[in-house]
């Protein structure tokens, strides 16, 4: 038998019930895996194995994720745990709630079970933005796991956590996930709700799984989705089973390959893989039907425009007054603001508020911030469009393998145009899912690929249907790692 | 499109920012070329094309007027980085 911590939800469950092991044993097991191989990896911020050791000797194994531990990213509340977003900003803050993704794990029997690292409040690609530390990619741990929700990726990957939650705004869950060779799943917005997340940019935000498989993200869904009167924009949609079709072919299946997203400038290595998962659909059934999503180069302009303002609103909320970081002796109120924000928020963030200030501003707001909405309108068509023609798209999650730690600090530009397979998503709203499709060696390391599949709003069902087809036609691979 | 016409001090300032010289030089560097690619959408006639504000086409969403019970005050200041007597402490504002 393989140890506990290499098992997908799905067979630890097994073990559950055939009474191989408890879920006692598998927080213990995990305790033991993180001693080993976190001080390496660096996922995690904080864990408290007592509160999860007792949740688990309670834990009712016939609940759909009974036993289950399940880590969460260091963005959502979770009652009396730490919550930082790996900012200064909100060191020593406690959470006096649950967040209703955690209520909602919770009544499905799962333990919440730590606190993963990540870009300071979510903004970032790579977890170096953490005010804390950094999160090492387990497959070459000179390299970052991708970010924002590096931790959250890295933690699955290594095998020091089952799944997780992380938050996407622009690509968050599933950018990490393809470089760490795990599988993350962004909702439709609207399908989970944000109460008790940290908002980033409340328009783009949603909350999802990372997971070592398609149907463990189906079943994570499952126990976090519906309509929460705290938060106005979840949807009140008809209750449905997001496992339902799994385990089927790609026969029948119209899969459109937008051709945007294969122009110079992936890495070469990257295009292969996805070239060859693409024939590997087709080899399973699949019709592929090449389409195009005329406005993809204007993304990332409109995200960086949309995100930064909302961020700039949202972040208004740190005033040092009734949480986070207070400067020492104001003499004044505005010194109060000014110096308790500039010694609590890192360069990132500051750069981000600072520029979405700016496209807020009077005099700007029309030529900044009004037109990227409008060129959202023209981007959500392209999408609307596209599957009037097919039933999921296919493309690459990132267009670079893992880069080294600090290779890009410098060149936040850079570091921004490397999101431009994943933030479509988020400004149109629909869902997507990236999943592992190879290997590629570099410096004696091999490095995982990301495939990506979106599908329209709402359509989860189909969509993780077609990603596991595709999943389940390759071995996972795991990190050579501990 | 205006062009890039960006004061860091200033922004900072509306953001209600300190920056230290060495953040100001650099932030004023790296937002202007990330201003001077946002550029490219000055490229598109959007004249006749409706703002989208977020994707869902749902609006004015309305619950009961129902009371129900807020946080728990002890937890709550226990974040304040200043209370006194139950109530949060705040930096002077009247002379």
């Amino acid at each position: 038998m393989s140890a506990i911590t290499d098992l997908t939800i799905s067979e630890l469950q097994a073990g559950f019930r055939r009474g191989d092991f408890t879920p006692a044993d598998a927080v213990r097991a995990l305790e033991d895996r993180i001693a080993s191989v976190d001080p390496s990896v660096g996922a995690y911020l904080s864990r408290d194995f007592d509160t999860a050791l007792a949740a688990a000797e309670k834990a009712d194994i016939s609940l759909p994720l009974g036993g289950v531990p399940i880590g969460i990213k260091d963005a959502i509340n979770v009652l009396g745990e730490s919550c930082t977003c790996s900012s200064k900003m909100l060191a020593g803050y406690k959470s006096p709630y649950d967040a209703t993704v955690i209520s909602r794990l919770r009544a499905a029997g799962a333990i919440p079970f730590g606190r993963l690292n990540m870009d300071e409040f979510a903004m970032g690609s790579s977890t170096e933005n953490s005010a804390y530390q950094i999160t090492r990619n387990p497959w070459d741990t000179s390299r970052i796991p991708g970010g924002s929700s590096g931790g959250s990726a890295a933690s699955v990957a290594a095998r020091e956590a089952f799944a997780t939650l992380g938050s996407d705004t622009g690509g968050s869950i599933r950018q990490p996930a393809a470089l760490c060779g795990v599988v993350g799943l962004k909702p439709s917005y609207g399908r989970v709700s944000r109460y008790g997340l940290v908002a980033f940019a409340s328009s783009l935000d949603q909350i999802g799984p990372i997971a070592r498989t398609t149907r463990d993200c189906a079943g994570i869904l499952n126990a976090i989705t519906g309509k929460d009167p705290h938060d106005s924009t979840s949807l009140d949609m008809p209750v449905e089973d997001f496992t339902s079709q799994l385990g089927r072919d790609l026969k029948g299946v119209k899969i459109g390959i937008p051709r945007e997203y294969f122009v110079d400038g992936m890495d070469k290595r990257v295009r292969e893989k996805v070239e060859t998962a693409i024939r590997q659909c087709e080899h399973l059934g699949a019709e592929l039907v090449e389409v195009s999503l005329p406005h993809t180069s204007y993304a990332v302009g409109v995200y960086y425009i949309i995100a930064t303002a909302e961020a700039s609103a949202n972040l208004a909320r740190f005033d040092g007054v009734r949480y986070g970081h207070r400067a020492q002796n104001p003499k004044d109120l505005l010194d109060h603001y000014m110096r308790s924000r500039e010694e609590g928020f890192g360069s990132e963030v500051k750069r981000r508020i600072i520029l979405g200030t700016y496209v807020l501003s009077s005099g700007y707001y029309d030529a900044y911030y009004l037109r990227a909405q409008k060129v959202r309108t023209l981007i959500r068509q392209d999408f609307t469009n596209a599957f009037e023609k097919v039933d999921a798209l296919i493309c690459p999650t990132s267009p670079d393998l893992a880069f080294k730690i600090g290779e890009r600090t410098d060149d936040p530009l850079r570091m921004y145009l490397a999101d431009i397979f994943t933030i479509a998503t988020n400004l149109a709203g629909i869902c997507g899912i990236s999943v592992p499709c190879g290997l590629v060696e570099e410096d004696g390391k091999s490095l995982p690929v990301g495939l990506q599949f979106l599908g329209k709003a709402m359509d989860e069902s189909r969509l993780l249907g077609i990603a596991d087809a595709f999943e389940s036609s390759q071995a996972i691979a795991r990190p050579p790692i501990g | 499109m205006s062009s890039p016409n960006l004061d860091v001090r200033d922004v900072a300032r509306l953001a209600r920012i300190e920056l230290t010289d060495e953040e100001a030089t650099k932030f004023q560097a790296q937002l202007s070329r990330v201003l001077e690619y946002v550029e490219q959408l000055g490229a598109l006639d959007v004249s006749q094309v409706e703002p989208t504000a977020h994707a869902n086409p749902v609006f004015n969403v309305f619950r009961e007027d129902v009371p129900h019970p807020g946080l728990d005050r002890k937890v709550v200041l226990a974040n304040a980085p200043h209370s006194a007597n139950n109530l949060v402490v705040v930096t002077k504002v009247i002379e």
